[in-house]
């Protein structure tokens, strides 16, 4: 099938006077600037395997380590606790913004404002220490009796107080998404589904949700990457995430380049497999946004990661045939 | 004939210092088509959102097939209706906008099917076979599977068409159906209006089609300044109008 097509190119030669053959548009800088990177990236690489001071023994060594693996276990598993929350919680308050009446919009707007401007470090030192605040917690009536009553110190573990923190200021910033995501979507649709008889929660769940999410899920996907990496700040409420493991190991051993350069390795992996999922979900999710064919996920994913080079070393014949 | 379709009596309704309608009368019988022209802010659009509750009246009454639209007369007050039985009423009456507002995210089919399963609880094969017939009477029975984005204008409007008939409404609001469109394409909606006044359908259609409201409707109102000015058959309001206001508007379109 190549073939025909090739030859049927070939079989309509240039002739004198005839239809002039089209060429693409020639690109120098683009050469130019790929060999400077080349350049500089053949140094770089050079100097990562040739640096002593690396280890990457070490690095080895660790890498797949008992210990790693359970503190990227942590850190996985604190990502996704805190997303879900994130997610879950966010969403119901960017639906009271805005259609909780004005009284609930407010509470919503200032559990916005709060959890938005106290950082994140403050947050977890703060939910870790709340047994000093609030010693007993305990569900009842009111000023009047009590149900169930515990002691808030043995709750409040390094897990609960980073799952808290995590989540709630997760939680602020989600419904900021959403609510924009939301605020995406023209008037006049809920005003067609509002007059074929349809009502508040489904014109949400068939009208709305559909359309905002495709706008929201990069941002979405962004404040998953921000909270992988925020992860790493529960080393302060001594939970023995993957940063707080290779803190102790090199602790013991002063080595803490190769450990370091350990951790980082694996929040890269976590990165590009959260970019991945990025892009399937936006392929999943907006499909009848988009004409003509999409690009593979792989490039897609590299595209994400800021890499102009994935288009560059891709022939854009895909974009040139529409 | 039986009770009138429509009873717009005393109608008034503003937008915080602007009045936007005062003492708006209008009455259309069933089986009836009136057209709705005037000026642009006259307060057309406003009448027909208010006739669904899409907009709350702030006085006045408006009634659809005898009920009450909105609210419900407990001794001498009027009490707001609940949102589901606001929907039940809105579910009655169909609308077409001159934007057609067609649901991008789902299939002309689904977008056919969605109100019909969701709000009166018809299952999917019924209401597929419901849609497919309304694509036909609309001249899209190709179009089923296509995206809205993927359709002309008119294409588009002719689905937003048929997306009101399978509610199976009483009263049809159409605000001007056809602006949106190039001028080859209004006659093929217009069509389908001509089509559904011929089937015995209530309509009331906001419109600048002269020619269309000439031949196709029984009644004509003018508005102006939120109220109705003058009412009656084309032949009256187009070649013999009473007021001065009618005779301007009129003249100005190079009547
Ligand atoms: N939601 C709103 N808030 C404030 N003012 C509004 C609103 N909707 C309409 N208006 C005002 O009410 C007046 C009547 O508007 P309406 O849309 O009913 O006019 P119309 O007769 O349909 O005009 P057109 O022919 O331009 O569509 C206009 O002055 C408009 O600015
Ligand atoms: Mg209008």
């Amino acid at each position: 099938m190549t073939d025909i097509r090739s030859s049927a190119v070939t079989a309509a030669p240039p002739a004198a006077g005839g239809v002039p053959r089209r060429l693409p548009r020639r690109h120098p800088f683009r050469w130019l600037a790929l060999a400077v990177i080349l350049v500089l990236a053949a140094m770089f690489a050079h100097g990562l395997v040739t640096n002593p001071n690396l280890q990457w023994d070490v690095v080895r060594h660790y890498f797949t380590s008992a210990d790693v693996l359970r503190g990227l276990r942590v850190t996985i598993e604190l990502t996704a606790g805190t997303m879900i929350i994130s997610i879950v919680l966010g969403t119901a308050v960017a639906a009271l913004q805005m259609s909780g009446g004005p009284l609930l919009a407010g509470v919503a707007g200032v559990y916005v404002w709060v959890l938005r401007s106290v950082p994140l470090l403050v947050q977890l030192l703060f939910w870790f220490n709340i047994s000093a605040l609030y010693p007993r917690l305990s569900l009842g009536v009111p000023f009047g009796p009590e149900f169930v009553s515990g002691n808030v110190n043995a709750f409040m573990t390094p897990w609960v107080a980073a799952l808290v923190g995590l989540g709630l200021e997760g939680s602020a910033f989600v419904a900021e998404t959403v609510r924009a995501g939301i605020r995406s979507v023209e008037p006049g649709q809920t005003e067609a589904a509002r007059a074929l008889g349809l009502r508040g929660p489904a014109i949400f769940r068939w009208i709305v949700l559909p359309q905002a999410i495709p706008v929201i899920i990069p941002s979405l996907a962004n404040i998953l990457v921000i909270t992988l990496k925020a992860t790493a700040l529960v080393s302060v409420i001594s939970l023995s995430d993957l940063l707080y493991t290779v803190e102790t190991i090199y602790g013991r051993t002063y080595q803490p380049i190769p450990l370091l350069l350990t951790a980082t390795i694996w929040y890269l992996i976590l990165t590009l497999l959260l970019t991945l999922l990025q892009r399937g979900l936006e392929r999943r999710f907006g499909r009848s946004a988009r004409r003509g064919a999409p690009a593979p996920l792989w490039r897609d994913a590299l595209a994400g990661l800021g890499s102009g080079l994935a288009r560059f070393v891709v022939p854009s014949n895909r974009r040139a045939a529409r | 004939m039986s009770e009138p379709m429509l009873v717009a009596r005393d109608v008034s309704k503003s937008y915080g210092r602007q009045t936007v309608l005062s003492h708006f009368d209008l009455t259309v019988d069933e089986g009836e088509v009136v057209c709705l022209i005037g000026p642009s802010g006259s307060g057309k659009s406003t009448f027909l959102r208010c006739v669904n509750h899409l907009e709350p009246i702030d006085s006045g009454e408006v009634s659809v097939a005898g009920h009450l639209v909105g609210y419900r007369r407990t001794g001498a007050r009027l009490r707001e209706l609940s949102p589901r039985e606001i929907a039940a009423q809105r579910s009655d009456i169909g609308m077409v906008f001159q934007g057609f507002n067609l649901f991008p995210h789902l299939r002309v089919l689904d977008n056919l099917t969605l109100a019909p399963r969701k709000v009166r609880g018809v299952d999917a094969a019924t209401a597929e076979t419901r849609a497919r017939a309304a694509l036909e009477r609309v001249g899209l029975a190709g179009k089923a599977a296509a995206y809205p984005r993927r359709l002309s204008g008119g294409e588009q409007q002719r689905v937003g068409i048929a997306r009101a008939l399978m509610m199976e409404p009483r009263l049809m609001l159409f605000d001007e159906p056809t602006s949106a469109l190039d001028p080859e394409r209004v006659g093929e909606v217009l069509d389908v209006l001509r089509d559904l006044a011929a089937g015995g359908m209530t309509m009331l259609v906001v419109t600048h089609e002269m020619e269309f409201a000439r031949a196709v409707s029984h009644r004509v109102a003018f508005l102006d300044g939120g109220s109705v000015v003058e009412c009656g058959p084309p032949g009256q309001i187009f070649d013999s109008p009473a007021e001065e206001r009618t005779r301007s508007f009129l003249r100005r379109l190079g009547h």
